[in-house]
């Protein structure tokens, strides 16, 4: 049988991190990004989100943090619908990195 | 969709192959459990996930299956259980 890469129960892992931990201020804007384009915009759905954390590849998916696996799947599903770029994003990112550096 | 099992009805999660997302773990695929309760109808996060509008909507019913049937080397009692959300479309009656 085929399993997505979040489909893991039951099998064999190492030790789960049950610490608790604050929220960081990026992943409480990924989490109020979804919430605005789900509820107030309609623009995408939280199946639409779980699907495109599903499809990640499955390096991406044991690499990136809860919140990084939901901005991926965010800004898949935001290109897939033509509400963005990927043109946009990259240049985007590009300026946002600079400004990072410069600071 | 129409809701077909009642509380207590023995049920049999399907083991057929389905590309995409759903919501149905494989490691509760081919198991036997019993309706504990029936949720609601709700739209099929199978279409949903792909931009469609989820209709018909799909019954959804809570699960309850024995740990020791689910994990073969459970270790805990025998009547522990583990309590699953399930859509209709995913169960089989068991004769």
């Amino acid at each position: 049988m085929k399993r997505g890469v979040h489909d893991i129960g039951g099998l064999p892992n190492n030790q789960i991190d049950q610490s608790e931990h604050d929220y960081a201020l990026w992943e409480k804007r990924i989490d109020a990004l979804l919430v605005l384009l789900a509820s107030e915009k309609q623009i995408m759905r939280v199946d639409e989100l779980r699907r495109g954390i599903e499809s990640l590849d499955i390096d991406a998916y044991n690499e990136l943090s809860y919140y990084e696996r939901w901005i991926a799947s965010i800004a898949k599903i935001l290109v897939e619908k033509d509400v963005i770029t990927s043109t946009e994003l990259e240049a985007r990112m590009a300026e946002i990195s600079t400004r990072k550096t410069t600071s | 969709m129409k809701p077909i099992f009642k509380p207590g009805a023995s049920v049999i999660v399907s083991n057929r192959e389905v590309d995409g997302h759903k919501r149905t773990p494989t490691y509760i695929r081919g198991k036997s459990g019993v309706i504990e309760r029936f949720c609601g109808s709700f739209r099929n996060p199978e279409s949903l996930a792909y931009g469609g509008d989820g209709l018909p909507r799909q019954p959804l019913y809570r699960v309850r299956f024995l740990q020791s049937h689910v994990w073969p080397e459970y270790q805990g009692s025998f009547t522990d259980t583990v309590d699953i959300e399930i859509y209709q479309h995913w169960l089989e009656p068991v004769s």
